[in-house]
């Protein structure tokens, strides 16, 4: 779902066009508003939505959930660490509400410290193994990695 | 040179009617200017739509006492401190212009209704008044322009790159520079006398192409938000959750399975610190 500029809630101030990943965001020449140039390239990070101070940046639905004339609004909250959903459908009926963590541990507290990671060995570099793919594929001790192995059960329907 | 009215030396050789007759033809074409641009723009209709579409998915209604306090707030926040800005450095060059063009623009008319005759004796605060405006105005308008314009600032593009948008910023910014180099050069008939009033009829002619308007409709503009958020509608944005709230934590599981019964304060990501990449 590629995002959107409400022209009239935009003030122009330029931070979406700061941070979008894919330099897809832009200041119209005439109105000085931003807008998404490309939204086939969004790759919808949803970092605009972030950035923007004013919430002016929004989400185009897919017709198939939310048809034409429906409201998908979004906010991305990185205090709390969630993004919140509102998605209203055209007939204005149905209202729903959806709230999902974006992150567990506060931001920049995980960074991995890759200076205190041992080296490489030569037959490490020299093997078609990606760094630490070894462990997380568990081809080194264990089998891969199971809904059982890890105490999960397959539920019905879509879990929020 | 601060406390010389300009327009009582200029009063020798155009006559201070004529001077009046200037100003009342500048306002009724930023009247009609304003007029025009909501008529082709359709901003009030659609202003007045869209509150309407938003009371009907209010959740309560607010009441006249509430109202007031809002346009209060929206009179001292948005209005007069340029509150709406959430970038410090835009807040400061907006109050720098805003303050120093109504500064410069009331002295002006209250210097040439009341004091534009040679024999005047013109209160030394009034012109000094109109310099001080016209500087913060030169100050605020030149630091917009060169560096946090979004053209430069995000768009990376060069400062002397502009387009008919920014007709209004440089017809400012051109107004309070002649006007400081003409009184400076002694506030005769001069060129930089002509380039002043080019100017300032660019400015105020101009509204219609210009942004000039937006002083009316953005303290509804900033109204109208801060009702929605009031009366419950949130211009269908999702609610402020509290995440320590049973209520909410029942709702959404996912909130205390992943984050705890009372998730930390995540940081200022990527609020931590300003993009520079350009």
């Amino acid at each position: 779902m590629p995002t959107f500029v409400y022209m009239t809630r935009c003030d122009g101030c330029g931070e979406c066009v700061d941070i979008c990943p894919s330099d897809i965001m832009h200041i119209d020449k005439k109105l000085r508003r931003a807008y998404n140039i490309e939204p086939n390239m969004c790759w919808e990070c949803y970092s605009c939505v972030k950035a923007c101070p004013h919430h002016a940046i929004d989400v185009r639905g897919y017709a198939d959930f939310a048809p034409l004339g429906h409201s998908v609004r979004v906010i991305r909250d990185e205090e709390k660490g969630t993004i919140a959903w509102r998605i209203k459908f055209r007939n204005g009926k149905k209202d729903m509400e959806l709230l999902a963590p974006i992150t567990t541990k506060p931001w920049g507290s995980a960074t991995p410290d890759l200076a205190k990671v041992p080296a490489p060995s030569k037959e490490m570099r020299d093997s078609q193994l990606l760094f630490n793919e070894p462990k997380y594929i568990r081809m080194d001790d264990g089998g891969l990695h199971t809904l059982q192995s890890n105490g999960l059960e397959i539920k019905e329907g879509v879990q929020y | 040179m601060f406390a010389i009215n300009p327009f009582a030396s200029l009063s020798e050789v155009i006559s201070p009617a004529m001077m009046q007759g200037y100003i009342v033809l500048m306002i009724l074409l930023v009247m009609g200017g304003t007029i025009l641009d909501m008529i082709h723009k359709k901003s009030a209709q659609y202003f007045f739509e869209n509150a309407k579409k938003a009371k009907k998915s209010a959740t309560r209604s607010v009441s006249g006492g509430e109202k007031t306090s809002i346009a209060a707030s929206v009179l001292v926040k948005e209005v007069l401190t340029s509150g709406e800005f959430s970038n410090p450095r835009r807040r400061l060059s907006h109050l720098l212009t805003m303050w120093g063009t109504i500064i410069f623009i009331v002295t002006t008319a209250i210097m040439i209704f009341g004091y534009s005759t040679p024999e005047a004796s013109t209160p030394a605060l009034l012109p000094q008044l109109w310099h001080i405006g016209a500087l913060m105005l030169a100050v605020g308008g030149y630091w917009f322009w060169f560096s946090i314009r979004v053209d430069v600032s995000a768009e990376g593009l060069p400062w002397f790159r502009f387009e008919r948008a920014d007709l209004f910023i440089l017809s400012l910014l051109a107004t309070a520079t002649f006007a400081l180099i003409w009184s400076f050069t002694g506030a005769g008939l001069t060129i930089f006398f002509a380039l002043f009033i080019l100017a300032s009829t660019v400015l105020f002619g101009g509204v219609y192409w210009s942004k000039f308007a937006h002083m009316f409709f953005k303290p509804a503009a900033a109204y109208q938000k801060k009702i929605t958020r009031a009366d419950g509608s949130r211009e269908n944005l999702p609610p402020d959750y509290d995440l320590t709230d049973p209520e909410v934590q029942r709702k959404f599981p996912d909130i205390p399975t992943y984050m705890g019964k009372n998730p930390p304060n995540m940081g200022l990501c990527i609020k931590a610190e300003r993009a520079k990449h350009y």
